[in-house]
């Protein structure tokens, strides 16, 4: 070894090899966001890897302490900006429970048609993005087209298509725009049928089942120990969904399934597994939505609360499941109108987090796919 | 066949000017037809792709810019001018050359590659009159010439000074020279069974016989393979892991703007002619009819051949086939670079030779 060392720094004439530090992003097309990835890469086999976050970091939680309840809330929009009404009620639910408010029933049933129509749009994007990601272009544009009608919907309904500001702690901004529910049940029978034309193009193609069937399993496990949640953990067989297990509105009323990763084209727990959950979780949505309004009630929307929230002394931890998994919201308040300190937990910061432990030895094209498959955004995850 | 070059020279042989000026005025005036040919190929078929892609994706495509005030609404001439508004972007863009490349390696880099699509065209007939030199080894140039590229595509990575692009020119280089083989392993079919390795000849053969697609169960399959490895040759989806835009933002272009990156785009589009050319050429028939494709037609039905109508066949099948190639790269995710390998050295190479077996012996038991 030794020998071979200085032969190769006396004769030039033998090429020296050795690893190369590859930076991939901030500015890349497929880091979803200003991540950027240290690899450490020999040929194209990657050795290491290096998430290195913090380039959209805005002080979400610093912000947080300066700003009254209400407030916070067009903030925590901005954290999963392709899961806004998913944060919004997160943090409502946590704020009601420092508060402990009874929800009309109405908010309760519109907050569960929101977020399920908000949780299919966000894994239409996580979807095609993973299409996008291993290279399948068209199925990107599908998806994005479909989530263009639910981004309509949400525009009838509080006028913004990205940042709503809708969910409040205590009720909602807005009661239903006329009509809203025949016309969220017109978009999902229009939309049924579109995953299985996605299946038919994406899911069963040769290609993609090559490049996602096995890459990158994430065993349930290691998956336990790294805090993963969400879709990702439950494409590892992991059956841990808050909707189910620890029910928060008005979850324990409606009848859906949790669907769990079973390694059909691989192993449990590969790309492919975590693809197609998302999927089927998209379809066992748009069942809560049918339920949701066929139940619905007529009521107020807003619960009895004074002009300034000031809840009490104390500390509460809220917890919810979001498009990309477990967020959860820890407030400490002092009993004035701003809160003494928020902490987010992050989803997509943990699920990040497992990227250098499952991508060592594979390649590059790999990173690509295994990090789509993880759904990172990045607002969230810096926030 | 005799090529333009040729009838050229005898019909201008009497004139006063001096053979060698007028070889030169002649080779200048078709070089500049090939370019145009190239040009007008480039603008129509990335036109074409953008309309097909938007179709494919539900979208309507570029349907603003008209041309000479024509903007034919929302229909498929929608935004027709749309790539020569593009072309001429891009060659007034400015010209970056990054501080750390190697300036010379990175200014020729292009141009190796463009050199390599404009003599190929020299070979590649567009029908039995149209074609500017006619070789006896015409497939053999083809083959050997559409592979310098290569080396443009190893100097643009390499002098780019960017990781990305050297990933990117490996990845090619690697692609392009393990595809060749089976490429070359198919077109021996064709002149195994004809004789020739002249394209005349070849389209000659299938003339009085058929199709080279029917000639036997192992041309067939070897269409198959020559077509997917032409896909991989041109760095196309599903084999465009050269340039993989998630992956490596793009490849070996990435330091390339304005004039140099169109004739990367140039060369890209006019070596996709050129391989659906030769793909009708040596399988399905050139310029002939399609009632050429067995013969069971009447000798009566070839009235449909010609030097100028055969024109319009060789480049309708070349369309289709480019069609083909579109429709893959809309569709298709991409293959990883291992697999790529694999499909090659351990699928494609395999089942080619084995073709090449037993198409001699179907030859040796048929002519009997």
């Amino acid at each position: 070894m030794e020998n071979n060392k200085t032969k190769t720094l006396k004769d030039k004439s033998i090429i020296e090899t050795g690893e190369m530090v590859l930076n991939m992003g901030p500015q890349h097309p497929s880091t979803h966001g200003v991540l950027r990835l240290k690899i450490h890469t020999d040929g194209e086999i990657v050795s290491k890897i290096e998430p290195i976050l913090g380039y959209l970091h805005r002080c979400f939680e610093k912000h947080c302490e300066s700003l009254s309840y209400e407030q916070i809330v067009p903030f925590t929009d901005r954290c999963d900006y392709l899961a806004s009404m998913h944060m919004d009620h997160a943090y409502s639910i946590t704020v009601e429970k420092l508060l402990d408010i009874e929800l009309p029933d109405r908010v309760e049933y519109i907050r569960v048609i929101i977020s399920e129509l908000q949780r299919i749009a966000s894994h239409l994007i996580a979807v095609g993005a993973f299409g996008l990601d291993v290279g399948a272009i068209t199925p990107f544009t599908w998806t994005l087209r479909d989530r263009e009608r639910i981004l309509d919907l949400f525009e009838q309904l509080c006028g913004a298509r990205l940042l709503y500001n809708y969910i409040w702690p205590g009720g909602l901004s807005h009661d239903l725009p006329p009509n809203f529910i025949n016309r969220t049940l017109e978009f999902l029978d229009y939309f049924e049928p579109k995953i299985k034309e996605l299946d038919d193009l994406l899911t069963t193609n040769k290609i993609f089942i090559e490049r996602s069937a096995d890459v990158g399993v994430i065993p349930p496990d290691i998956g336990i120990n790294f805090g993963v949640s969400g879709p990702t953990l439950r494409a590892s067989g992991v059956n841990w969904d808050l909707r189910k297990d620890e029910p928060y509105s008005i979850y324990d009323k409606f009848d859906f399934d949790v669907p769990l990763g079973q390694g059909l084209m691989g192993s449990i727990g590969d790309c492919w597994d975590r693809y197609y959950v998302r999927v089927l979780e998209m379809k066992e949505s748009s069942k809560i939505i049918k339920q949701a309004c066929k139940q619905i009630p007529e009521g107020d929307v807003m619960a009895a609360l004074p002009k300034k929230i000031r809840p009490r002394k104390g500390n509460v931890y809220g917890r919810y499941e979001s498009a990309r998994g477990d967020v959860g919201f820890y407030i400490m308040s002092n009993g004035k109108n701003t809160p003494l300190r928020v902490k987010m937990r992050s989803p997509a910061f943990c699920n990040l987090s497992i990227l250098s432990e499952i991508s060592e030895g594979w390649m590059i094209s790999d990173i690509i796919a295994i990090l789509g498959s993880l759904d990172i955004v990045l607002g969230e995850i810096d926030r | 066949m005799t090529s333009i070059v040729d009838r050229l020279l005898l019909s201008l042989n009497s004139t006063v000017i001096d053979y060698e000026i007028l070889l030169l005025i002649i080779i200048t005036t078709l070089g500049v037809a090939i370019f145009t040919v190239m040009a007008v190929n480039a603008l129509i078929a990335v036109y074409f792709e953008r309309k097909v892609s938007a179709f494919m994706q539900d979208r309507l495509g570029p349907m603003e810019v008209g041309i000479f005030g024509f903007k034919g609404g929302k229909k498929f001439w929608g935004g027709i001018g749309q790539t020569l508004a593009d072309a001429i972007k891009l060659l007034v863009k400015e010209d970056i050359i990054p501080d750390n490349a190697d300036r010379t390696l990175m200014i020729l880099a292009p141009f190796i590659i463009f050199t390599g699509a404009l003599l190929t065209f020299i070979a590649v007939p567009f029908s039995s009159n149209f074609v500017i030199s006619d070789f006896n080894i015409g497939i053999f140039y083809i083959v050997a010439m559409s592979s310098v590229g290569v080396i443009g595509i190893i100097l643009a990575g390499w002098s780019s000074n960017n990781k990305w692009s050297l990933y990117g020119a490996m990845r090619a280089a690697a692609q392009i020279v393990s595809y060749e083989i089976p490429i070359g392993l198919s077109i021996l079919l064709v002149v195994l069974v004809s004789g020739s390795l002249n394209i005349g000849d070849i389209v000659e053969w299938q003339s009085s016989n058929r199709w080279f697609i029917f000639h036997s169960p192992f041309t067939f399959i070897a269409f198959f393979i020559f077509f997917i490895s032409v896909v991989a040759e041109t760095n196309r989806t599903p084999f465009d892991i050269p340039e993989a835009e998630s992956e490596l933002v793009a490849g070996w272009m990435t330091e390339y703007s304005g004039f140099r990156w169109a004739l990367f785009f140039l060369s890209e589009y006019a070596n996709m002619l050129i391989v659906c050319l030769v793909a009708s050429i040596i399988f399905l028939g050139g310029w002939l009819s399609p009632f050429h494709i067995i013969n069971i037609f009447p000798e009566s039905w070839y009235i449909f051949d010609g030097p100028n109508i055969g024109l319009l066949w060789l480049f309708s099948k070349a369309a289709i086939l480019i069609f083909v190639m579109m429709w893959f790269r809309w569709t298709f995710p991409r293959l990883r670079v291992d697999q790529l390998m694999y499909l090659c050295w351990k699928v494609f190479i395999p089942i080619s030779l084995f073709n090449l077996f037993f198409v001699s012996l179907w030859e040796l038991m048929t002519n009997v």
